[in-house]
This record gives structure tokens, C-alpha cells and sequence, in this order.
């Protein structure tokens, strides 16, 4: 068994207004210096078997038609070691 | 003159879509999400609500329904599809039309009787407004901003497939106060805000929102 992680974010020219909501909440905590924040989502898939080029790509199809809009929104996809 | 509505777990609006096409005279169909086929009706509503949950993304999952392979197709092939505020969502996901759905610029959910412009009214459901005709119908969103690349937006612009555009204070961040767009046959027609709440003055604001649903009657039998 292995673990692909897909990491997806919106573009940096979309608003992100549950990122700046956060961003205004941390200061009103004592958590300063942090200047802007984005919010993204983080998909693990657990994969069966050896994670090949081709079960890559294939996660790289999923990534683009469902996990991710591309319209508003990048992905990266990796493969977090045991 | 058949209209079907699509019902998908988490739909609201799918019986006021339906009781709209009544008022209009059309006969509504009841569609639903696992269905294959859409039983010969002559246009399709994807309704209002939270299909799914709005999991994932809003209308991201219900783009994958048995019903809507069926929907596109049908689509692509002429067929009126409109989609109201989440059914909108569900459009942009299918890429029928361009662009996206983002939650509202201010974070708030918003409910409010709202003040639109229709700018095209050369489209299956705005056939029966003016252009620059101006009305008020109900608007609820939590994710109506919408957005696309200014290539995009002036492609639409350029070729008036912006459909109905918000007056006054922008009620969720759209980019260029749009509020509603169409594809470029213009039987497709996404909208943010409910027309189908305003057809009866018992009920709704006005009575205002009557013609999308009379416009596609009329576009059905004159194609």
C-alpha cells in the first residue's frame, strides 16, 4: 500500500475568503507576524500495489477532472513515502 | 411542451422549479439524479439547493449523476438547460458554461430580494424579456461570486453572453456584477439568482421571473 497526496489550492489570482477570514482572526489571538493566509484542500489516496507512471497519471486525470477545478484551482500530486 | 426537473439528494428548489413551469404552462417532469435518460422532455431546470452537500465543491459531484450525461448531451445538442444558483454551479463544473462559482466575497450568506438587468434577451429562457429590463427577484447564496480570467469575461462581454447582470450594490463579489451567462447557442443559461420564487404574487416579490420559464416555451415551439 502506497499513500498519494493531491494538494489543491486556488489560483493565486482567486479570492480566497475563507483564507483572509483566517488571516484577520490570528492577530485577534496572539498568533502575529503571519502576513496572509490561503486555505486549500489535501486529498490522501490510498493506492494498492507499486505507485507506477501510469497509476500517476491516472491520479493526475482524477485530480484535474474531480478533485480539482481548473478553472479556479492548481493541484500537485506526490507520493508520501512509508 | 415537456420541462423536466432535475432531482439530486440535496435539491430545494426542484418543486417550486416545477410548480414555475405550471404557472407558465408548460407540463413539468420530475427528473431524477440516478435516472439515465431524460424521458423526451423539450428543456431541462437543474434546480436550486445543495446538491450532495455541496461536498467537494459546490455542484462538483452532482456534474458526475447518471442524469447529467444525459443532460450534456442534450445540451450540446440544443435542448434549453437552465441552472438556478446551484444548478449554475452544476453547469460551470460541466464546463457547459465558462467560469465559476466562489463562496461570496463579504463570507455572509446573503437572502434578499434583489434588482437584476437583463442584458440578453435573444436566449431560450430570456426570449420573453426586453433587454434593459429591469426586475426583482430572490436571491440566496453563500457561493455566488462569479468568477473567470478577464480573457473569459471579455470574450462574454464581447459576444453578449451575459445574460442578467446585478444593479446596485453587488450582492456577492461577482466579477462584473454578473449574475447570469449563457453559452454561445444561448440554450444554455445559468442564473444566481431564483426566478422560479417570483412568479406569483401570493408568494414571491413579484412576479417577475414568469418569463424565463414562459420564453422557453415559446423558444420550444417556435424551433
Amino acid at each position: 500500500m502506497a499513500r498519494v497526496v493531491v494538494d489543491v489550492m486556488l489560483k493565486p489570482e482567486i479570492l480566497d475568503p475563507q483564507g483572509k477570514a483566517v488571516a484577520q482572526a490570528l492577530p485577534r489571538l496572539g498568533f502575529d507576524g503571519i502576513t496572509a493566509v490561503r486555505q486549500g484542500k489535501r486529498f490522501e489516496l490510498e493506492v494498492d500495489g507499486e505507485v507506477t507512471e501510469e497509476r500517476l497519471a491516472q491520479i493526475r486525470g482524477a485530480a484535474e477532472t474531480l478533485l480539482s477545478n481548473p478553472v479556479i484551482e492548481d493541484f500537485t500530486v506526490r507520493v508520501e513515502e512509508a | 411542451m415537456r420541462v423536466g426537473v432535475v432531482t439530486f439528494p440535496g435539491s430545494l428548489d426542484d418543486v417550486d422549479a416545477r410548480r414555475a413551469v405550471a404557472v407558465a404552462g408548460g407540463e413539468p417532469m420530475r427528473l431524477w439524479h440516478a435516472d439515465e435518460d431524460l424521458r423526451y422532455v423539450d428543456a431541462v431546470v437543474l434546480p436550486g439547493g445543495f446538491s450532495y452537500g455541496d461536498y467537494l465543491r459546490a455542484g462538483a459531484i452532482a456534474r458526475f449523476a447518471p442524469v447529467m450525461s444525459s443532460v450534456v448531451q442534450a445540451a450540446r445538442g440544443g435542448t434549453p438547460v437552465l441552472g438556478i444558483c446551484n444548478g449554475f454551479q452544476v453547469l460551470c463544473e460541466s464546463h457547459l458554461l465558462p467560469g465559476a462559482l466562489i463562496r461570496n466575497d463579504h463570507r455572509k450568506f446573503v437572502c434578499r430580494d434583489q434588482e437584476l438587468v437583463i442584458e440578453n434577451s435573444t436566449t431560450a429562457w430570456t426570449g420573453g424579456y426586453a433587454a434593459g429590463q429591469h426586475l426583482v427577484v430572490p436571491l440566496k447564496n453563500g457561493e455566488g461570486g462569479y468568477v473567470a480570467d478577464d480573457v473569459t469575461l471579455d470574450r462574454l462581454e464581447g459576444e453578449g453572453r451575459v445574460v442578467a447582470r446585478y444593479v446596485g450594490q453587488n450582492p456577492n463579489g461577482s466579477y462584473r456584477s454578473i449574475a447570469g451567462v449563457s453559452n454561445e447557442r444561448g440554450n444554455v443559461v445559468g442564473l444566481m439568482p431564483h426566478p422560479e420564487h417570483a412568479v406569483e404574487e401570493l408568494t414571491g416579490p413579484t412576479t417577475d421571473g414568469l418569463a424565463f420559464f414562459t420564453s422557453v416555451l415559446r423558444a420550444t415551439v417556435d424551433a
